[in-house]
């Protein structure tokens, strides 16, 4: 008998319960106002939506900028296999920071303003606009996917000829606003603890994006590989694996001299939780870097995975500790996000992750070549690829 | 000529006077409860605390280059060159970017409502405007809230501490925090004492976000250059390869 409904599998089951507290959220959003869904305050306005879903969003999507850089600008041609997938998610994530940003903003409605009442002082200001533009141009970026699959020749080759200038564009707009959400911040030189404030935020902020969007490239090569069992392009991640190390290894070396500089080492010294959560975000970056600069380590899909997520985590826990727990003290507020926040975020994630695994399956995201693979062909090259060390 | 307040903290016997002119002025309800509340909310504009013996009073600082302003990506907030710092609810759209930026934490939002919006004293614009003294101002009956130019306000302040050197700390605070603020305040004990913070930069905050925002067409010339370059020298590069390939 053939089977009428989708096999119930735990994730599924994860993943429905997720989207239906996030829809009683949503409910109690609309309903309610930010003050029936969320702890937010006057003292303490910017919460989860804004720390997570916009900060690490929007960073966790820069995959997209830097692979369009590496391999269209810098002509590393060997890092194209994954260049589909990075645009993918980096379109993917950039929609789903509109939605974080509906649900945060008091007025979503007015979402548009930006465009048309213009305040070039305000960093915000400029961050709406980058966001803006960017999002067009990962659609562009993206488009040729959707002609391929629907054998649409003519535009495919019009889209072409814009590329370049469209690339460059979209490098310029994400260096722009990635560095941007560091800026954000440096308007609170009181209220941000030293640990984090810093002038060069933005830079510190660009440089991590960059690194983590490497990571995701990782990350999600990793879960598609085992979703759609196509090979793992295990040589080409590995040779990324080694550009997010000397990547991360810049970032530390310049917060190491910019802590130095500030005079603010001694601060370690103090028994507080931002303390702890800074060793925290530093190790977990840390961790992964040192262990990546090993051959060994690159070479094992498993351990490379864990190394990426791991920095992965360490990005989040900076952006969370820049856009939140580093200004409790200094708004003199303890926020705790409520469960409706924290059911809209997860909702947000899932959602993204699913409508990452329909595209994928349906569009030429990945190579073809790669796709032919079965998955027992994929075990045998990296035990083989393992053998040879 | 800009407009300020002067808050006297050592004549304020916290009759809350200010607090009930206040919410007429705007229209909002005003009961024991609402006088009880000893914070500035979307509901109280303005609010009396006390600190022991001492009063002190909570209000918009209305900046002189106010941070609110700066980071406000809709432009719904402006400093008038009267001195109030006005804002255009029709405008914003709830970032709530002002609320973090403040270093007075004076911004309040509408949280309950569904369609809200950001409330704070804007130093009575329109009254001030038509030549009349704020609310606030008026209804004081002490003289602890008094309001004229920044300038002589100041000068004032000064003479006052001069005049009576064992009842004043030595400092008008609001002529240098944060680069000035059209609030003034004057106090008998150290201004922490009364609630205010101490810890805010003497240096206007838009300078903070400015210095990186005015490198922003530096960074798109130069990166336009630097990217196109470097494409043209790769892709030369291949396609050169690839001629000498077919060879």
């Amino acid at each position: 008998m053939p089977r009428k409904f989708p096999k119930i599998t735990v994730w599924r089951a994860i993943f429905a319960a997720i989207m239906l507290s996030g829809a009683y959220a949503t409910f109690l959003r609309v309903m309610y106002g930010l003050g029936g869904s969320t702890n937010l305050s006057d003292k303490f306005p910017w919460g989860i939506w804004i720390g997570f879903d916009v900060m690490c969003g929007v960073g966790l999507a820069a995959g997209g900028f830097t692979l369009v850089a590496m391999v269209h600008i810098f002509n590393v041609e060997q890092y194209k296999p994954v260049l589909r997938p990075a645009v993918l998610t980096a379109f993917l994530g950039y929609t789903l920071v509109v939605v974080g940003l509906l649900y945060d903003l008091g007025r979503p409605d007015r979402l548009w303003h930006p465009l048309v009442m213009w305040n070039p002082h305000s960093v915000m200001f400029e961050v709406a606009w980058c966001v803006t533009l960017y999002s067009t141009v990962l659609f562009l970026e993206f488009l040729p996917v959707v002609f391929e699959k629907f054998g649409l020749h003519r535009p495919l080759a019009w889209i072409h000829r814009i590329s370049v200038p469209l690339m460059i564009l979209g490098v310029l707009l994400s260096t722009l606003h990635q560095s941007s959400l560091g800026t954000l911040f440096l308007i609170v030189p009181e209220k941000l603890y030293p640990l984090w404030y810093t002038p060069i935020l933005p830079l510190l902020f660009y440089v991590s994006a960059i690194g983590v969007g490497l990571a995701m490239t990782i990350f999600e090569s990793w879960h598609s590989s085992r979703a759609f069992g196509r090979a793992l392009e295990l040589p080409l991640l590995a040779s990324m694996a080694r550009v997010l190390a000397v990547v991360m290894s810049v970032y530390l070396w310049i917060r190491f001299l910019d802590m130095s500089h500030r005079h603010v080492f001694s601060l370690l010294a103090r028994n507080r939780i931002e303390t702890w959560l800074f060793f925290l975000e530093i190790a977990l970056v840390l961790v992964p870097t040192v262990l990546l600069y090993q051959h060994r380590i690159r070479m094992q899909p498993g351990k490379l995975y864990a190394c990426a997520v791991m920095v992965v985590f360490g990005f989040i826990a900076n952006r969370l500790n820049v856009g939140i727990t580093g200004l409790e003290a200094g708004s003199g507020v303890h926020y705790v996000p409520r469960w409706s926040e924290v059911a809209v975020t997860l909702s947000i994630v899932a959602a993204g992750f699913a409508i990452f695994h329909v595209i994928a399956k349906y569009f030429p995201i990945f190579e073809p070549e790669a796709h032919a693979q079965s998955a027992p062909e994929m075990a045998k090259k990296e035990a083989d690829l393992v053998a040879i060390e | 000529m800009p407009k300020a307040i002067l808050y006297d903290s050592t004549l304020c016997i916290g009759c809350k006077a200010c607090e009930g002119a206040c919410a007429e002025r705007w229209g909002l309800p005003y009961n024991d409860k609402v006088a009880a509340e000893e914070h500035i909310s979307a509901h109280k504009l303005t609010a009396i605390e006390t600190h022991g013996d001492k009063f002190s009073r909570r209000l918009c600082m209305n900046c002189l280059q106010p941070a609110c302003a700066s980071v406000c990506p809709v432009g719904a907030l402006q400093k008038t060159a009267l001195g109030p710092v006005v804002y255009d609810a029709s405008r914003c759209m709830g970032c709530r970017y002002c609320m973090q930026a403040c270093p007075f934490q004076v911004p309040s939002y509408e949280w309950d409502k569904r369609l809200p919006k950001m409330r704070k004293c804007d130093m009575c614009f329109e009254r001030q405007s038509a030549g009349k003294l704020t609310a606030c101002a008026e209804a004081c009956p002490v003289g602890a809230t008094k309001n004229g130019n920044r300038d002589e306000l100041a000068a004032e302040a000064q003479q006052r501490i001069a005049e009576k050197p064992g009842q004043y700390y030595p400092k008008v605070y609001g002529l240098k925090e944060v680069g000035g603020t059209s609030v003034l305040y004057l106090s008998g004990v150290p201004f922490e004492q009364i609630g205010l913070r101490t810890n805010v930069p003497g240096e206007p905050l838009p300078e903070t976000t400015w210095r990186v925002l005015e490198l922003v067409p530096d960074v798109v010339s130069t990166g336009t250059v630097l990217l196109g370059g470097i494409w043209w020298i790769t892709n030369r590069r291949t396609e050169v390869s690839r001629k000498e390939g077919r060879r």
